[in-house]
């Protein structure tokens, strides 16, 4: 058994042993017509816009799970840094796992450099991770924050391309965000007409795609002052019952009433002691 | 992270090297890798597996023909030099070394990716036969 490794040297990382196995099992797990279980994907709406003095960003807080809804509010919008931040769509997981590493990379060479880290910087590492595993990490990223050079605003997709816009969407409800920023969006809008623009896109997402849902979370990005808001606006609101089954005292009538003592002798009396031996 | 020069990828192909046995001889070494069967050695077991197995050797081959190319070959010769240098500190085969010159000269001390949070081999449950890996190493076997 020890003798497999002798000539391997342990390295750490991605290891592929359970591929093939994985692989078999799903093959006799569809001839069944079972299958195995899938990944939690976020099936989100994010969206990111360029405004005049900064960037903001928005997300639903929806998470499923195939056809169940897994997380009713979960975070989308990961810190990178404390000018940078993230929204994540596709795999939970990996969207997850990415803005941890490439936040804790971007911290360390901002230490290295002594300067405050940029967005093209982030985005770079994040183009170049992604591509290096060829889609097979399922993150669509939309990364905005604003740096020494202005206001910046990527939108990042699984395989590794990238795209610099003033306005993106992303996610399984992109296009209804989409459409929303198509039609109202000018160049250098005022920070609560952005705000506006972007809760719509988000509210239009959240009602016209089933993937996202719940409340919509904004990121406001300007130079100097960040302002997270969640939960923006709870667009979904969880119903309160109107009804109660509980009947009230005196809803039945009583008609005549009978009481009949029983009485009791005592016969006889023992006591058993407990055996704690 | 990445450089990468200009025309350096035209010039060097970079061989991949695949899942060919492992073994002397280039003969399967049972003893070592257990039972072998050639579907398991025609294809690899996921599209990412062998160019995560590589991964290392070509960007360092990319890196040091685009060096080359720039700085010309007296920059990617010393650097080979120290790299071959610093490969030497290790401790017994069955321990796991920190490598940390070669870290600091690849300027990996300084970057976090999946080969330090997943599968970390200080973790692993598995711990080579000490005298087995260093009759291997001396050669004796």
């Amino acid at each position: 058994m020890a003798t497999l490794i002798v000539n391997q040297p342990p390295v750490g990382g991605f290891s592929f042993d359970h591929c093939k196995r994985n692989a078999y099992l799903l093959g006799e797990a569809n001839k069944v017509g079972s299958s195995l279980p899938t990944a939690r994907k976020t099936g989100t709406t994010i969206c990111g816009i360029v405004f005049k003095d900064g960037v903001i960003l928005g997300a639903d807080t929806r998470a499923t799970e195939g056809m169940v809804v897994a997380d009713k509010n979960c975070s989308k919008i990961h810190h990178i840094s404390s000018n940078i931040y993230c929204c994540g769509a596709g795999t939970a997981a990996d969207t997850e796992m990415t803005t941890q590493i490439i936040s804790s990379n971007l911290e360390l060479h901002a230490l290295s450099t002594g300067r405050v880290p940029r967005v093209a910087t982030a985005n770079r590492m994040l183009k170049q991770m992604l591509f290096r595993y060829q889609g097979h990490i399922g993150a669509a990223l939309v990364l905005g924050g604003v740096d020494c050079n202005g206001p910046h605003l990527y939108s990042i997709y699984p395989h590794g391309s990238t795209d610099k816009l003033p306005y993106v969407t992303m996610g399984s409800g992109s296009l209804a965000a989409m459409a929303v920023f198509e039609d109202r969006y000018k160049p250098d809008m005022e920070e609560e007409d952005a705000k506006r623009l972007v809760r719509d896109a988000i509210a239009a997402g959240i009602f016209n795609d089933l993937g996202s849902g719940s409340n919509i979370d904004l990121c406001v990005i300007t130079k100097g002052n960040l302002d997270y808001i969640r939960p923006h606006e709870e667009a979904n609101k969880k119903g309160v019952r109107t009804g109660d089954y509980k009947y009230k005292r005196g809803t039945t009538g009583v008609l005549s009433k009978v009481v009949t003592p029983l009485n009791l002798e005592v016969v006889e009396e023992s006591v058993l002691t407990m055996d704690t031996s | 992270m990445n450089t990468r020069g200009l025309r350096s990828q035209l010039k060097d192909s970079v061989p991949v090297a695949g899942l060919c046995p492992q073994g002397a001889y280039g003969v399967q070494d049972s003893l070592r890798s257990g039972f072998t069967s050639v579907k398991n050695e025609l294809l690899p077991s996921h599209p990412l597996e062998l160019s995560e197995k590589n991964f290392m050797l070509n960007q360092d081959k990319m890196n040091f023909s685009s060096l080359r190319n720039i700085q010309g070959l007296h920059a990617p010769l010393k650097l080979q030099m120290e790299y071959r240098a610093a490969r030497q500190i290790q401790r017994l085969p069955f321990l796991q070394s920190s490598n940390l010159a070669l870290d600091t000269l690849r300027g990996n001390d300084e970057s976090i990716g999946f080969e330090d949070i997943l599968n970390d081999p200080t973790q692993s449950e598995m711990m080579g036969e000490p005298h087995m890996m260093v009759e291997y190493k001396l050669g004796l076997m």
